[in-house]
C-alpha cells in the first residue's frame, strides 16, 4: 500500500486525451509573456499600496483598524513588554504560551514574574496550550497592502500556536513590512530558497466569522484578539 | 446615396432600418412609431422591411440552434442592404449583435452574421454615441426611475446613453431604484416556462420601482416593461411602463 | 445531500415554487447578501484595475487548465519530494475507500473536517459514518448544517438562509444551550463545543483552494482559523482536492487571494490564508505526521474535454455568482438539489451527473448574465448555460418542443404567412377575457401572476405604413392603403 498513488495513470490519461483540442482564450491578459502575465506585474492592477515606508505604515495601521487588530507601535522592547503586561492585567491572564527567538528572548525577561510561561519549542501538551491565555509569536512579514501577518511553520512558534490561544500576540520589526503579496513571495522565496516551511499562513485581522446572517462576530475558533506590536 | 459633401458628424443624415420583433409589433406600435418619430425629428430617414420576421431568439434560447438558424438567416436576407439597424428591444439587439455570430460560428454565412451584427445599434447607444446627440428636445412631466435591461446592459453594455438622453428630457425627474440592474425575470420562455420563479423575480425588481415613489418606469427593452408591466398592473396599478423612445418623442 | 424522491427536474420545481413562494426565507437571503454586495463594490473599487486583474486571473488559470497534467505532475514531484502522499481519484468511490482504508489502518478514533465541498461532492461524511467513524464538520455554517442534518445552502455561506431564532432553537435541542438571540453567544456556543473536537481529533479533512505546481503546495482560504486547527493538531490530515485547482506559481496567490477575498465576501484578503507542503519538516516543532493530498477527478476530465466550456474548470468557488443570481435569491439554494448551487453549479452539474438529468438547470435561468459580469476569472457562466440548452437538445431532443420549433422556424421564414398569423393579435386580445385565468387560457402561466397587455388594433406595421404613406402625399397614399387591405 506504500507507494499507492491510485488511478494515476488512467486520470493524467483522461487529462492527455481531453486537452488534445485547444480552448479559446477568452480573455486575454495584457502584459503577459507566453501563456500568463508575469507576476511582477500585479500591482499594477490591485489596490495600490504607496512606495515609501511612511505609506506603507499609514496603510497597515488603517486596515488594521478596519480588521479589528491592535497595532501598537513600541519604541523598545521594554515598551513592548510593558503592552504585554498591561493586557495581562487588563484580561487578567495566568498562563501564556510563546516559541523562542531572539526577538521575544528579550521580551520574556520582562514579563511579571506572577506569569506561568509555555514554551512550545520541545513539543507541547495540547490542552496545556489550549488552557493558555494568550500566545506570543515574532512573525516572518507584515504586508501592507492587506493588512496581514505572515507566519509560517519553522520559525513563529509551528502551526498552531499563532491560532490556538483566544489571544495573538505578534512582535515585529518596521522593517518586517512589505509592500503587498508579490514582495511577500519574492521576500519568501529569497529566503527559503525553494525549501520552504511546511507551512505559510497570512493571518488578517482576529478569527472571524459570518455565518449567521453574515454579522461580524470575532473569535470563531481562532484568537479573538489580534495585537500587533511593532518595534523601530 | 451621394452624400460625400456632407462631414459634419451629428448631422449627416442616415439611412436607419428597423428591426421590429413580433410583440412590439402587435403590443406596443407606439414604440415603433416613437423611435420613427425621434429619427426623422433629428433628420434621418427611416425604412422598415415587411419581409421582416422574428430574430430567432426564442427558439435559439431554447437550445434549438437549427431552427433559430433558419430564422436568422431570413433576416440576415431582409437587412443584407441595411446601414443602420435599430431595435426597440435590447434582446433583440444582443440577438443580432452578439449571438449571431456566434449562431453562425463555423457555418456559411457567418460572414454576413458578423457584417449584421456590426451594422445594429442598441437605439440610446445609437444616438448618444453614434449620432452625438443628447439633447433630442423632448419634454416629459412626471417623476421616473429607470430599468436597465439585461442584454442592453450586460450584452450590450449600454448603461450612460439612456440615462444621457433622459437627463436633456424637459420636466421629466429620474430617480435610480436600488434593484435597478437587477433583472425582472422575463428571459423569454423562462417567464412561462418557471412562471412561480420569474413573478418572484417580477416582484423583487417592483418592490424597488415603487420604493421610489416614481410614476413611471422606463426601459430600452419592451419584452422588461411586458413582464414588469404585467405585474404592476395586477398588483399596483398606479405606474405606468414608458419605453425610452416614447419618452424621447414626447413633446 | 437532498434525498431526490423525485426525478430531479421536478423536485426542483417543486422546491424552487415553495421558495419562491416563502416571502419571509426570500427575505432572511436578500438580507443576508445585502451587505455583502456594498462591500464587494467598496473593496472592488479599491483595486487599481479589477477589470486587467481580472483578465489576468482567467489567463492564468487557461494556462494552468489547459496545461494540467504537466503541472498535476509538478505538484505531486514537489509534494512527495517532502513527504507528502497524493492519490489520484478517478471516482468518489477511490477517493472514499482510500480514506476509509487510510482511518481504518491507523486506527483513527476522531475526525474533524474542515470545509470541504469536495467532502460533499462524495458523500464523504455518510461514508465515514456507516464505517463507525465520527465526524465533526469544524466551520461554523457547515456545523450548524451538519447538526440540522442538511446540505449546506451555498458554497460558501453554508447557513445564510438561517435566522438566528433557528440557529438557536437548533442549539437548544441539539446541544441543551440556553436559548439567544446574539449571534456573538451562538458563535461562542460552538466554538466551545468545537474546541474539544480539534484536540480529540487524531485525523484532520479539508479541501484546498489552490493547488501550486511550483512549490508543491496547497492553500486553504477561510475566516474562522478552524482549518489552522484542523491541518494543524491531528496527527494525520487528508486534503480532498478537485484536478481543476492548479496555479503554476506560488506568486500567482498574490493576485489571487485579494480577488477571491473580494469576489467572495467583499473583504480585502480573508482571515486566514494558508499554504502547506507537507507534513511536519525535520526541525519543525508541530504538525500532521502524515499529510495526504487526493486529487479527485469525478467527472471534472468530462468538462475538459469540452474546449467551449473548459473555462468553467477556472472556477475558484468564491460564490460571488450566487451572491447576485436572481435566481438563487428567489429559490434558494437546496432547491438546486446540487454539490455546486447557483450559476456555476447550473454550468457544471450536467458534465458531472448526466446533461439529461440536469439540463433542467440551465433552463431555469434568465440569462440576465449577472454572474458572468461578477465572475472574477471570467467564465461565460451565462452563456454555457446556452451552450448546455444546445447540447441538450441536440443530444435528446424533446420531441413536442422540437415540434414546435420546427413549426415557428416555418411561420417565421414565410413573412406573408407571419403577417397573417399576427393579424390576429387584436383578435385574441378581444377574445381573451372569456378564457382568461382558465385552463383553456393559452396563456395561463403568464395571466395566472401578471396582467396580459392588450393588443391594439393597429399594429406598428399599419401604422408605419399610413405614415409613410402620409408623408408622400395623396396619390401613392392611395395605393399603399389599397394594397393592403
Ligand atoms: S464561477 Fe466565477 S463567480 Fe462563480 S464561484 Fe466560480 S469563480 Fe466565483
Amino acid at each position: 500500500m506504500n507507494a499507492n498513488s491510485g488511478d494515476r495513470n488512467a486520470v493524467l490519461g483522461r487529462i492527455r486525451e481531453a486537452l488534445r483540442e485547444e480552448a479559446p482564450l477568452k480573455h486575454p491578459a495584457e502584459r503577459s509573456a507566453g501563456g500568463a502575465p508575469t507576476t511582477a506585474h500585479f500591482r499594477e492592477w490591485l489596490p495600490p499600496v504607496g512606495s515609501r515606508i511612511d505609506e506603507r505604515l499609514e496603510l497597515f495601521t488603517r486596515l488594521s483598524q478596519t480588521l479589528r487588530s491592535e497595532l501598537t507601535l513600541c519604541e523598545n522592547i521594554a515598551a513592548a513588554a510593558a503592552a504585554v503586561t498591561e493586557l495581562a492585567a487588563q484580561e487578567n491572564w495566568k498562563t501564556i504560551a510563546l516559541h523562542k527567538s531572539d526577538l521575544l528572548d528579550g521580551l520574556r525577561c520582562l514579563l511579571p514574574a506572577s506569569l506561568n510561561l509555555l514554551t512550545v519549542d520541545e513539543g507541547y501538551d495540547k490542552d496545556a496550550l489550549e488552557a493558555c491565555d494568550a500566545g506570543i509569536t515574532q512573525c516572518e512579514l507584515l504586508v501592507a497592502q492587506t493588512g496581514s501577518v505572515c507566519v509560517t511553520s519553522s520559525n513563529d512558534g509551528g502551526r498552531v500556536l499563532s491560532v490556538l490561544p483566544p489571544h495573538h500576540i505578534v512582535v515585529a520589526r518596521r522593517s518586517q513590512l512589505v509592500s503587498d503579496l508579490t514582495e511577500a513571495y519574492a521576500s519568501l522565496a529569497s529566503k527559503y530558497r525553494g525549501t520552504y516551511p511546511s507551512m505559510i499562513s497570512f493571518i488578517t485581522g482576529p478569527s472571524r466569522t459570518g455565518d449567521i446572517e453574515r454579522i461580524l462576530v470575532l473569535g470563531a475558533h481562532g484568537p479573538k484578539r489580534l495585537s500587533i506590536l511593532l518595534l523601530p | 446615396m451621394p452624400c460625400r459633401a456632407i462631414h459634419i458628424s451629428g448631422t449627416h443624415p442616415m439611412r436607419v432600418t428597423l428591426f421590429v420583433p413580433c410583440f412590439i409589433d402587435s403590443l406596443y406600435p407606439n414604440v415603433g412609431m416613437s423611435m420613427v418619430r425621434v429619427l426623422e425629428h433629428l433628420g434621418h430617414s427611416v425604412e422598415f422591411p415587411e419581409e421582416q420576421t422574428c430574430c430567432g431568439q426564442p427558439p435559439f434560447n431554447s437550445g434549438y440552434w437549427d431552427e433559430a438558424r433558419a430564422v436568422a438567416s431570413k433576416q440576415l436576407d431582409v437587412f443584407k442592404n441595411a446601414e443602420i439597424i435599430l431595435s426597440g428591444s435590447g434582446s433583440c439587439g444582443a440577438m443580432f449583435k452578439v449571438f449571431y455570430p456566434e449562431l453562425f460560428h463555423g457555418h456559411d454565412r457567418e460572414a454576413e452574421a458578423k457584417a449584421l451584427s456590426a451594422k445594429t445599434w442598441e437605439f440610446s447607444e445609437f444616438l448618444v454615441n453614434k449620432l452625438g446627440v443628447k439633447d433630442v428636445g423632448a419634454r416629459f412631466d412626471g417623476k421616473a426611475t429607470f430599468h436597465d435591461g439585461c442584454h442592453g446592459l450586460r450584452e450590450l453594455g449600454t448603461k450612460h446613453a439612456p440615462r444621457e438622453l433622459l437627463s436633456h428630457v424637459k420636466g421629466l425627474e429620474l430617480v435610480e431604484m436600488s434593484e435597478a440592474e437587477t433583472c425582472c425575470g422575463f428571459g423569454g420562455t423562462f417567464a412561462v416556462k418557471y412562471p412561480q420563479i420569474s413573478t418572484a423575480m417580477a416582484e423583487v425588481k417592483c418592490n424597488s420601482i415603487c420604493e421610489t415613489k416614481a410614476d413611471f418606469v422606463i426601459s430600452n427593452d419592451s419584452s422588461c416593461l411586458m413582464q414588469i408591466g404585467g405585474w404592476l398592473d395586477r398588483n399596483i396599478g398606479s405606474v405606468k411602463c414608458l419605453h425610452l423612445a416614447e419618452v424621447l418623442a414626447s413633446r | 445531500m437532498t434525498t431526490l424522491a423525485e426525478p430531479p427536474r421536478h423536485q426542483f420545481q417543486l422546491d424552487a415554487n415553495r421558495t419562491a413562494a416563502d416571502g419571509d426565507r426570500r427575505a432572511a437571503v436578500r438580507k443576508a447578501l445585502h451587505n455583502y454586495s456594498s462591500a464587494r463594490d467598496k473593496t472592488g473599487a479599491t483595486f487599481n484595475d479589477w477589470k486587467s486583474a481580472r483578465n489576468a486571473a482567467s489567463a492564468i488559470k487557461h494556462e494552468a487548465v489547459n496545461h494540467l497534467d504537466r503541472y498535476l505532475e509538478e505538484f505531486e514531484s514537489k509534494f512527495t519530494a517532502r513527504g507528502g502522499k497524493v492519490f489520484w481519484a478517478s471516482d468518489s468511490k477511490q477517493a472514499r475507500d482510500y480514506i476509509i482504508d487510510l482511518a481504518k489502518r491507523k486506527s483513527v478514533r476522531a475526525i474533524v473536517k474542515s470545509k470541504a465541498m469536495t467532502g460533499e461532492e462524495i458523500h464523504l461524511n455518510q461514508a465515514l459514518l456507516e464505517e463507525g467513524f465520527g465526524v465533526v464538520e469544524s466551520d461554523l455554517g457547515e456545523y450548524i448544517q451538519q447538526l440540522k442534518g442538511e446540505a449546506p445552502y451555498h458554497f460558501v455561506f453554508p447557513c445564510m438562509h438561517l435566522r438566528r431564532d433557528e440557529i438557536s432553537d437548533l442549539f437548544h435541542k441539539e446541544l441543551g444551550t440556553a436559548k439567544t438571540d446574539s449571534p456573538e453567544e451562538l458563535t461562542m456556543i460552538a466554538r466551545r463545543v468545537l474546541r474539544r473536537a480539534y484536540i480529540d481529533a487524531d485525523m484532520g479533512i479539508s479541501g484546498g483552494n489552490f493547488i501550486v505546481a511550483e512549490t508543491g503546495m496547497i492553500s486553504i482560504t477561510e475566516n474562522e482559523g478552524n482549518a489552522r486547527l484542523t491541518v494543524g493538531l491531528p496527527k494525520i490530515h487528508v486534503a480532498l482536492i478537485g484536478i481543476e485547482k492548479v496555479v503554476p506559481r506560488l506568486a500567482d496567490l498574490a493576485l489571487f487571494l485579494p480577488m477571491l477575498a473580494t469576489a467572495g465576501t467583499g473583504q480585502h484578503m480573508t482571515g486566514y490564508n494558508s499554504m502547506y507542503g507537507g507534513p511536519r519538516q525535520p526541525g519543525e516543532l508541530d504538525g500532521p505526521e502524515e499529510f495526504h493530498v487526493i486529487l479527485l477527478d469525478n467527472h471534472r476530465t468530462r468538462l475538459l474535454a469540452d474546449p467551449e466550456q473548459r473555462d468553467a474548470l477556472h472556477c475558484i468557488r468564491c460564490g460571488a455568482c450566487l451572491n447576485v443570481c436572481p435566481i438563487f435569491k428567489n429559490i434558494g439554494g437546496h432547491a438546486y438539489g446540487t454539490t455546486y448551487q447557483g450559476p456555476i453549479g447550473s454550468v457544471i452539474t450536467p458534465h458531472f451527473r448526466g446533461l439529461e438529468d440536469w439540463k433542467h438547470l440551465s433552463g431555469a435561468s434568465s440569462l440576465c448574465g449577472a454572474c458572468t459580469e461578477t465572475c472574477p476569472v471570467g467564465i461565460d457562466i451565462h452563456h454555457h448555460l446556452l451552450h448546455n440548452r444546445r447540447n441538450a437538445a441536440a443530444q435528446k431532443p424533446a420531441k413536442g418542443e422540437q415540434l414546435l420549433w420546427k413549426a415557428f422556424a416555418f411561420l417565421m421564414q414565410r413573412p406573408a404567412l407571419y403577417r397573417l398569423a399576427s393579424r390576429f393579435a387584436p383578435l385574441g386580445s378581444l377574445l381573451h377575457p372569456l378564457v382568461s385565468g382558465s385552463p383553456l387560457d393559452p396563456v395561463r402561466s403568464w395571466t395566472s401572476t401578471r396582467e396580459f397587455p392588450h393588443a391594439p388594433m393597429r399594429s406598428f406595421r399599419d401604422q408605419f405604413r399610413e405614415h409613410q404613406a402620409a408623408k408622400k402625399g395623396v396619390a401613392s397614399s392611395g395605393t399603399q392603403q389599397g394594397a393592403k387591405r
